[in-house]
């Protein structure tokens, strides 16, 4: 006869311990601070080798960079001597009145004081655009495409440039400058490139040979280019190609060039997408009697600017960077003002370039790291849907 | 690099210079960024926290800030603050460091220089014969030849007797401290240093994004499965991991490698004299030929590019993962 479980659980096994034994705290040294620092710093010679090397670096780093932008800098100064060493008789770190000073040529650049308000709602137009397109539980978000690539870009062009007839004086382009050129130049290129280049991965996958000919040379073409070239072309022969008369100023041929530029890379992009997407689907809409149309519009294209967003989102951050290029061609956007200020002869200490360039690369790393940041949020709510 | 004056030389001389320049300064760029951009890549996926944070905190910073103000940064705020030439900084090995660049040992090539050279790559071409030999006996017998230590041997060992018995076949002209400036020694302008440093620093970030995903895409069963046949960690690593990653990491590489390139032409930004700089600036602004000029400068990338990019693809067909 065997014996059952019950049996056995009832025998009396003499080896075996009845009781349920408390169990012992692990070793001191592998929980904690302790642990932790045992497992991660310090868990053989090599890794304690490279953290003493690695901490004597930050240890090096750290506390002048910190000492720069706070302990040793100046808040406070009507000009070049509050931050002149010779004048102060002390280490002189960051030089802040400066920035206060061009504050607002940084932000407007050269735009007439009395207009400034314009640029002002421009931007509270454009953050509530952002805010209403990004956040997906907003009020009527449906709509918030439709404000932000048609009647934003309508709204900013007449508060910005001007329309003699409704009373908003004429802008000259010329005065644009600093923040304000940024902004501009980077939401035309995020907004321009997305129809374009939708436009052109559609045209490479098409089937007529002239289409895909054209869109295939354009694509390789444009990405094949530095964008300064892109620029000294749309600079120097666009003018060359149109009558006189209508010769784009220099702001538009920047803006023009940056949009065709960013559209080849955004056709990419958009193309990749579409390549992920099954062909069941193309055929599924096919075989329900769509055209080809509406099979893009209502089946493909969803699908495929949903899984490329963070994609998306990264080609606008490389966007946003370059937009510092139309500095090459004489624009005066964030960086060419900061420039320009840095050599003013009010200002021009030997931490005033310094300064201006913190701050400048504070303000590109907020707005990039923001990006990425959502690319990667999207990224990971949409791997939650995919999730079974 | 080739002598140049903007008001003698002409446009075509004019345009060599700026190409050779490019390519200069990608070349040692792509160089540094990817040995830069492979240790913080590895460093990355490091077990130790803070070397793991600390090119994470790199890598964030670097790639989010646009190239044009970093390259203005180093020569602007770092290079051009340096002392002048009279208060250089003195560096090891006769080098100095001052607001014009740094000043190196300038080696002259004597009688011999030649031969040495021509010793060196034959070296070279008998490593390259020793490893097909070593391989065709492997695959023929099993057995393995040290072909590193061997190569490497053949690469050095004749060289040194050379340089041993007959004395190296340069003289260095060292940068001399005079009263009033440096003489002597071989000047590399704050330009060149910016552009380098700035463009290796920057595509290192990105390059070290580019290694993180390859290793990461190689699954952990695969490096388990070397370990179970009985492969050695380094072995393993170099068998098994690394070709597999370089597939992932090859294609995304070459597009960095030719962003670099593309990038370098910042250099107008700066001053120094490459290709957009001289052609594209200088010799439009004297011949006002602007749709030549831009044409001919636009093919000079393009032909880079899709030079570039054909190699790649067949390359990549060639490691491709082939699917049943």
């Amino acid at each position: 006869m065997t014996m059952s479980e019950g049996d056995l659980a009832v025998a009396e096994i003499h080896f075996v311990q009845p009781k349920l034994i408390e169990g012992r705290a692990a070793p001191a040294a592998m929980t904690g601070t302790l642990g932790w620092l045992r497992q991660n710093l310090i868990s053989t010679p090599f890794n304690m080798v490279l953290t003493v090397i690695i901490a004597l670096f930050l240890l090096w780093i750290i506390p002048d960079l910190i000492r720069f932008l706070f302990i040793d800098a100046v808040w406070t100064g009507a000009d070049r001597d509050a931050c002149l060493a010779s004048v102060q008789h002390r280490p002189i770190g960051a030089c802040w009145p400066f920035v206060w000073d061009r504050l607002a040529y940084f932000t407007y650049g050269s735009y007439p004081i009395s207009e400034r308000w314009r640029v002002d709602v421009f931007f509270v137009m454009l953050a509530i655009g952002v805010v209403w397109l990004l956040w997906l539980e907003a009020p009527k978000h449906e709509y918030s495409p439709v404000y932000f690539f048609v009647v934003l870009p309508v709204c900013s062009f007449i508060l910005l440039h001007g329309f003699a007839a409704i009373g908003l004086p004429v802008v000259d382009t010329v005065l644009w400058g600093g923040v304000l050129v940024t902004i501009v130049v980077a939401s035309v290129g995020i907004v321009c490139s997305l129809p374009i280049g939708i436009m052109l991965a559609l045209g490479r996958r098409s089937h007529m040979p002239t289409v895909k000919l054209f869109s295939v040379i354009f694509i390789e073409f444009v990405r094949g280019v530095p964008l300064v070239t892109v620029l000294f072309m749309a600079s120097v022969m666009l003018p060359l190609f149109v009558p006189d008369a209508y010769s784009p100023d220099k702001l538009l041929r920047a803006l023009i060039g940056i949009a065709l530029f960013a559209s080849a890379y955004m056709a990419e992009v958009v193309r990749a997408g579409m390549q992920a997407i099954p062909k069941g689907q193309f055929e599924g809409a096919m075989g329900v009697g769509l055209g080809y149309w509406q099979m893009m519009r209502l089946i493909i294209l969803p699908q495929a600017l949903k899984i490329t967003i963070p994609n998306i989102v990264n080609t606008y951050i490389g966007l946003f960077k370059d937009t510092t290029l139309v500095f090459i061609v004489g624009l005066f956007d964030l960086l060419h003002t900061m420039e320009v200020s840095r050599i003013d002869p009010k200002w021009a200490t030997p931490v005033t370039s310094t300064t201006g360039y913190a701050v400048a690369a504070i303000f590109y790393l907020f707005f990039c790291y923001s990006m990425s940041r959502y690319a990667r949020a999207t990224e990971l709510r949409l791997a939650k849907g995919d999730r079974r | 690099m080739i002598e140049f004056n903007s008001s003698t030389s002409t446009y075509g001389r004019a345009f060599w210079v700026g190409l050779l320049n490019t390519l200069l300064v990608a070349g040692l760029g792509i160089i540094i960024a990817t040995i830069l951009g492979f240790i913080i890549g590895i460093g990355r996926l490091s077990r130790n926290w803070l070397v793991a944070r600390t090119c994470a905190g790199y890598v964030e910073t670097i790639r989010n800030i646009p190239l044009l103000l970093q390259l203005l940064f180093w020569y602007n705020a770092v290079l051009k603050a340096l002392p002048d030439t009279r208060e250089s900084y003195t560096l090891p090995l006769h080098t100095f460091l001052n607001n014009r660049g740094f000043v190196l040992p300038k080696p002259i090539g004597q009688r011999g220089e030649g031969l040495l050279w021509l010793l060196i790559l034959a070296g070279l071409i008998g490593g390259i014969i020793f490893r097909f030999w070593a391989k065709r006996r492997q695959e023929a017998t099993g057995q393995q030849a040290p072909v590193f230590l061997a190569g490497a041997a053949m690469l050095i060992v004749p060289a040194a007797i050379y340089i041993l018995l007959i004395g190296l076949p340069y003289t260095f002209d060292l940068p001399q401290r005079g009263r009033f400036n440096l003489t002597g020694g071989l000047e590399v302008g704050p330009e060149f240093v910016a552009l380098l440093f700035g463009l290796s620093v920057y595509t290192a970030a990105f390059i070290a994004e580019v290694v993180r995903a390859g290793i990461l895409a190689v699954s952990r069963g695969q490096t388990e499965a070397a370990y179970a046949v009985g492969l050695r960690p380094g072995i393993a690593l170099r068998l098994i991991v690394l070709p597999q990653a370089m597939r992932v990491i090859i294609p995304p590489l070459t597009s960095q490698y030719l962003n670099l390139t593309k990038n370098s032409s910042l250099a107008v930004a700066i001053g120094y004299p490459d290709l957009v700089q001289i052609f594209t600036g200088t010799v439009l602004n004297q011949t006002g030929q602007a749709v030549e000029v831009v044409s001919i400068t636009m093919a000079v990338y393009l032909t880079i590019s899709l030079t570039t990019s054909l190699a790649m693809n067949i390359y990549n067909n060639r490691i491709a993962l082939v699917e049943r």
